[in-house]
């Protein structure tokens, strides 16, 4: 007989604990299941994000990487632990507010853990000090910099200016939902679940094409006992099939006989939680019979190849193109013409919360809470997989930590969902890093052909374009990359005569779908490479170049869209000479008497249309008076990190005329908040934000006409009353006296907003967007000729934004959007089968991000809710050619395969000499 | 295994940690830090032995001819310690081990018995001429970290022994050291390339070189030839001149997602380079 283990004792946030839960058990793991530390966050179980980072006897570790009974006797101190009472924990969850440094949140406890044993010891620590004690923990969204900013302002003077009614927008207003991604409480996916839930578990594919066949899952289930069902292809009640566009769905929920990309689920055992965890699936009952796989786009291509979707000849799951003008006719115009062709590999997402959720059935409806960027895409796609109405689903997002595209996409819904309908439990999943990194969609890799030609006094005057993009295995969002990059591969310049063509191809590999910037960012390394080159060969400077050919709004897109007022790309350009001037010059007085390490600067400019292209994509608003007077925002659109919550709010505060705190949030929740559409595209601030400011409209003129009273009327609340102020006179308008509709309220507004886009023809020629982004980036760079490493030195990034509703926001999208765009630069690149985590897969530490510089250029849309444009994508777009023509103003080295890790560089810089010797 | 088997046993002393290992045949934890990656919700299955309580791990010893490092220790520990400047590269080594978080639990015999290709410790170790102190409920031994590891996570340690101590020699000690290491980010970086490099001066010269490369064959190794062809060199930053091709020529790299074969070849030959001037400069070195 075992002994009985004797319970664990330690002291958690200075209280003493008991548990009886298994010493070997993750010390993470027994702190969230077992001691309701759920602020001790789970990004990869291998030490590599320091999510799970808690203080053991003061000083930090990963608690996924300690066993629970290491932690016998030892002071254990939580996120949870960080009381407002202790003065410098409370100074730093101020300074983090203050500064912007949490986005979405998930590696918020990790980073204030570290930060806080850092200052413990060290009051005022050096920024190399902050880096060196913040390292190992990763963060996806913010671009480090705020975060280093409030460690470093960790003492400084809270700000505690209200903010005065009708001045919200425009103001650094802290995020709303901010204080619980502070103190652990904000759910994520993984955060909440019914006591009585089921865990489930997917049987997934080693192989990344295969033929498979079903054992005898009875005698499994038997041999484990726990198990309380397993689920396959025959147990999906409705379609067994998802995806994000109609015509388009063709993924199944569990592989029938074929599976076409490694990971691929083809059944999901449930089984009480230990039953789960402890379940070896390696004994699954299953034959496979492995097949070649297709993994390049030339392979699936071929005539020969044997076809993915029955539908889909030669693998091509869908084409764009857009033509404009004659490139025959511009090419002969042309005097100087540059060409090239660029590869680009698989991205992550490197989301630190991997994707997770629980669902339970209630009567003949089913609830699916999970963290997602699109809710109603999720109902709509969990009601057809069971066979019931959309209504019977009621989708409830949690915090999203990180998204930036992948969560458009089901993951753990489909699963959950089947499970919970037939077991009538509630059941919940977590997927593990590998299992996220293995199974979720992916950036498409590139292939990119394009060739420019200009005159001699420097005008474009004809670009051909064509790109193949690897899809994978199912279809995901391959249509929108194949659409969206014919419209953006000229980049924001007046091109007269304009082809783009692409395919989005499939192949036996982990699905490509949506990723910031929708194959833009692959686009731009082409195109702003070349644009750089086209200068040199001219010898133009290459700042100039664009400026001479910086679309304004007279001239037409090459979709022939005449943009009118609100495009400020050419004040993006303006605005960043004198630092060109500056970059420039240090660079080259550096590499006077500088032989190994060499410096240069680099730039790179983009445009970016919000919103769906030429599809409808409305956002519906809704904003009810409540009797107490208060304003409940039943705000649907997901807040991924990115503030929608409070750029939201801002706008329909100062369009209604109201402060922020009357505002209560209700949602994201389909069964109350109207549909918003995705959390994709850079559409929030603009399509939701334009609709929460008619919404916001509609009430004040509700307000307005019970007071009789004119458009300029101040609104000021009360708990009891509002009194509508025109002049000296004041009129009250009686709350209580007030009929209530049957949702409890006095007023009511719901107003939508859907951009205006017109289809585009078979030329791909109209208005695909009501809204373009644009901005450019200057980098900054150092290379090591020896060893082929490059630093980024600094980054200085200018973006059109029409408004800043939240400065704050906006530099945080920029800072996060430039650590992406730097990571696929220098260092990211995903192989399928081969770096399922997070140290194979590396994406930017804090150590890896220079001081950024943003300029905001104001130049407002006459469409977007006081003028703004979206900024999510825009941000990412030039960072990555910036750097490579930085590069090449440095070295002398063309990169047109990213990422640029030292040995490529060091490769490219051995052929250049060669190549200057010969 | 049989009745009475202890599921997670954290003996504090030695004697009782080899008595157990020797019963049970149990997984060694000790930081963790590698051992957790590969575990689900909990480590197993079968028995464990935390051997992060026993005191006779932890601590470091000055003797009049050597330096011996408790097989316990954690890498904070090591950094924090006060150790001649011979240790200035391991220390190095030891500040981009994974993160702080992975510094203030992982043990430097850990680090060893892991045996990655790839690990930071291994290079200044084996220019420290360290031996480790082996024991069982049996007996002792001790090896030369250079016999201990055998090829990629393979080691000659057997069933029931545990690594207690790692030793270096005074004479080395005092010399001056520097680490640098080669990777694609700023931290929790696996190496493309590591170096070691331990310098003792007589008369401005070189009385004696140790150069050690990771991370570029499945065992880190020491460069003779080169180790040769540095002596009696003035101790001056032209020393790495000496540094030629042939030197790094028996390097068997890997081609991986981090680096062709080619590259880290010829990386190793420059950072070694590096390393030496860092050392003589009188710097302890980092990230390259």
């Amino acid at each position: 007989m075992k002994p009985e283990p004797a319970p664990i004792r330690f002291r958690l946030n200075g209280s003493a604990v008991s548990t009886d839960a298994p010493p070997a058990m993750r010390l993470s793991h027994a702190l969230r299941e077992h001691l309701g530390q759920r602020g001790v966050k789970v990004g990869c179980d291998a030490g590599d994000c320091g999510a799970c980072t808690v203080l053991m006897n003061g000083a930090p570790i990963c608690s996924c990487l300690t066993a629970l009974g290491q932690a016998a006797g030892a002071a254990i101190e939580t996120v949870e632990g960080l009381a407002e009472t202790d003065p410098l924990a409370a100074k730093l969850k101020h300074a983090f507010h203050r500064h912007g440094a949490a986005q979405c949140g998930i590696c918020t406890p990790g980073m204030l853990m570290s930060a806080t044993a850092l200052l413990r010891r060290n009051a005022t620590p050096s920024t190399a000090e902050i880096e060196n004690a913040l390292g190992g923990v990763l963060c996806r969204c913010t671009g480090y910099r705020k975060i280093l900013a409030a460690v470093a302002d960790a003492d400084g003077v809270e700000t505690t200016a209200s903010i005065e009614t009708g001045h919200a927008v425009g103001a650094r207003v802290k995020r709303l939902d901010g204080a619980r991604k502070l103190d652990g409480s904000e759910i994520f996916g993984a955060d909440d679940w019914p006591e009585d839930a089921l865990v489930l578990r997917c049987i997934r594919s080693p192989h990344a094409h295969a033929c498979f066949r079903l054992g005898d899952l009875d005698a499994w289930r038997r041999a484990n006992p726990g198990i309380a069902r397993v689920f396959t292809a025959a147990d999906v009640p409705g379609r067994n099939m998802f995806g994000t566009i109609g015509p388009f769905i063709d993924q199944p929920v569990f592989a029938r006989d074929v599976v076409r990309f490694e990971g691929e689920a083809i059944a999901a055992v449930v089984a009480d939680p230990e039953t789960a965890w402890s379940l070896d699936l390696k004994d699954f009952p299953v034959t496979w019979e492995s097949l070649p796989p297709l993994v390049r786009i030339d392979e699936a291509t071929d005539a020969a190849a044997p076809q993915l979707h029955e539908n889909r000849a030669r693998n091509l799951l869908t084409e764009g193109r857009v033509q404009h003008g004659d490139p025959a006719v511009g090419f002969a115009e042309a005097e100087v013409v540059v060409e090239g062709a660029f590869s680009t590999g698989f991205v992550e997402h490197a989301y630190i919360e991997p994707e997770a959720g629980f669902a339970r059935r209630a009567g003949d409806r089913i609830e699916v809470q999970a963290c997602t960027q699109s809710p109603y895409l999720d109902r709509d796609e969990v009601a057809a997989i069971l066979g019931i109405a959309p209504e019977q689903v009621r989708i409830l997002p949690t915090a999203v930590g990180g998204g930036f595209g992948s969560k458009l996409d089901l993951s753990v819904q489909p699963f959950l969902a089947v499970a919970a309908w037939h077991l009538d439990r509630p059941v919940r999943m977590v997927y593990s890093r590998t299992e996220s990194m293995m199974t979720t969609t992916k950036r498409h890799p590139a292939q990119i052909r394009m060739k420019v030609g200009a005159t001699r006094d420097g005008m474009i005057r004809a670009i051909e374009f064509h790109g193949d993009f690897n899809t994978g295995a199912y279809a995901s969002w391959g249509p929108t990359v194949a659409n969206r990059v014919p419209v953006h591969a000229s980049g924001p310049y007046h091109v007269p005569h304009y082809r783009a063509t692409t395919r989005a191809i499939h192949t036996h590999l982990v699905p490509a779908g949506a990723f910031r910037g929708f194959g833009v960012p692959q686009t731009a390394i082409a195109q702003e490479q070349l644009y750089d080159e086209l200068a040199l060969k001219l010898g133009m400077d290459p700042l100039a170049f664009r400026l001479k050919n910086a679309l304004s709004g007279d001239k037409p897109t090459v979709c022939g869209q005449v943009l009118g007022s609100g495009f400020g790309f050419k004040a993006c350009l303006e605005a960043l000479v004198p630092h060109w001037r500056r970059a420039r010059a240090e660079a080259e007085t550096f590499n006077r008497t500088s032989g190994r390490m060499r410096r240069g600067a680099g730039i790179a400019g983009m445009w970016y249309g919000c919103g769906n292209t030429s599809l409808p994509n409305p956002s519906t608003m809704r904003i009810g008076l409540k009797p107490g007077g208060r304003l409940a925002l039943f705000q649907g659109a997901v807040d991924i990190g990115q503030g929608s919550n409070t750029v939201v709010t801002q706008i329909a505060a100062d369009a209604l005329g109201a402060p922020l705190d009357r505002f209560d949030l209700v949602g994201a929740d389909t069964d109350q908040t109207p549909d918003c559409g995705k959390t994709s595209a850079s559409r929030q601030t603009f399509v939701t934000g334009k609709a929460a400011f008619l919404a916001a409209q509609a009430l004040r003129q509700q307000i307005l006409r019970l007071a009789n009273a004119g458009e300029d009327a101040r609104l000021e609340f009360s708990d009891a009353a509002i009194t509508v102020i025109e002049g000296e006179r004041r009129q009250h308008l009686d709350l209580a006296r007030m009929p209530r509709d049957d949702r409890g309220f006095v007023l009511l507004a719901e107003e939508s907003f859907d951009p205006p886009t017109t289809p585009l023809d078979a030329n791909g020629q109209g208005s695909p967007y009501a809204v373009y982004g644009s901005g450019a980036h200057i980098a900054e760079v150092e290379v090591d000729t020896d060893l082929g490493l490059i630093r980024v030195r600094r980054m200085t990034c200018a973006h059109d934004v029409g408004r800043a509703i939240n400065p704050t926001l906006i530099e945080g999208q920029i800072e996060g959007g430039v650590a992406q765009g730097l990571g696929m630069a220098l260092m990211e690149e995903f192989f399928p089968g081969r770096g399922e985590n997070l140290h194979d897969y590396l994406i930017p530490t804090i150590g890896d991000i220079p001081p950024i510089e943003s300029i905001l250029i104001e130049d407002e849309s006459p469409v977007g809710p006081f003028g703004a444009k979206g900024i999510g994508e825009q941000a990412l777009i030039p960072t990555a050619p910036a750097i490579l023509n930085a590069v090449h103003h440095a070295t002398g080295i063309r990169l047109r395969r990213v990422p640029a890790i030292p040995d490529r560089v060091h490769a490219a810089l051995l052929a250049l000499k060669e190549h200057r010797h010969a | 295994m049989g009745e009475g088997l202890p599921l997670f046993a954290q003996p504090t002393g030695l004697d009782e940690a080899l008595d157990l290992a020797a019963k049970y045949r149990p997984l060694v934890l000790a930081g963790g830090t590698d051992l957790m990656v590969g575990a689900r919700a909990e480590l197993g299955p079968g028995p464990v032995l935390d051997i992060s309580r026993v005191a006779e791990l932890k601590g470091i010893a000055f003797s009049a001819d050597a330096i011996t490092i408790g097989g316990g220790t954690t890498w904070s520990e090591l950094v924090a310690a006060d150790l001649p400047c011979g240790f200035d590269g391991l220390k190095a080594a030891g500040l981009e081990v994974g993160s702080v978080q992975i510094q203030n639990r992982g043990t430097i015999a850990g680090n060893l018995c892991n045996a990655s290709p790839a690990a930071d410790g291994v290079p200044p170790l084996l220019t420290l001429d360290a031996t480790l102190e082996i024991r069982s409920a049996t007996g002792a031994r001790r090896m030369p970290l250079a016999e201990f590891i055998t090829g990629n996570r393979r080691t000659r340690l057997e069933p029931g022994e545990l690594v207690t101590a790692i030793q270096v020699p005074r004479r080395l000690a005092n010399g001056r050291s520097s680490f640098l290491k080669l990777g694609s980010r700023r931290y929790l970086v696996i190496s493309i390339v590591s170096v070691g490099v331990l310098l003792i001066e007589g008369g401005g010269r070189v009385a004696e070189a140790r150069v050690a490369v990771g991370a570029c064959s499945a065992v880190a190794v020491r460069l003779r030839a080169l180790e040769q062809a540095l002596l009696g060199r003035a101790l001056v930053p032209s020393l790495a001149d000496a540094v030629e091709p042939r030197h790094v020529a028996g390097l068997m790299p890997i081609d991986d997602v981090r680096g062709t074969a080619g590259y880290r070849r010829g990386a190793a030959q420059e950072l070694i380079c590096d390393a030496l001037r860092t050392c003589i400069e009188g710097r302890a070195g980092g990230m390259a």
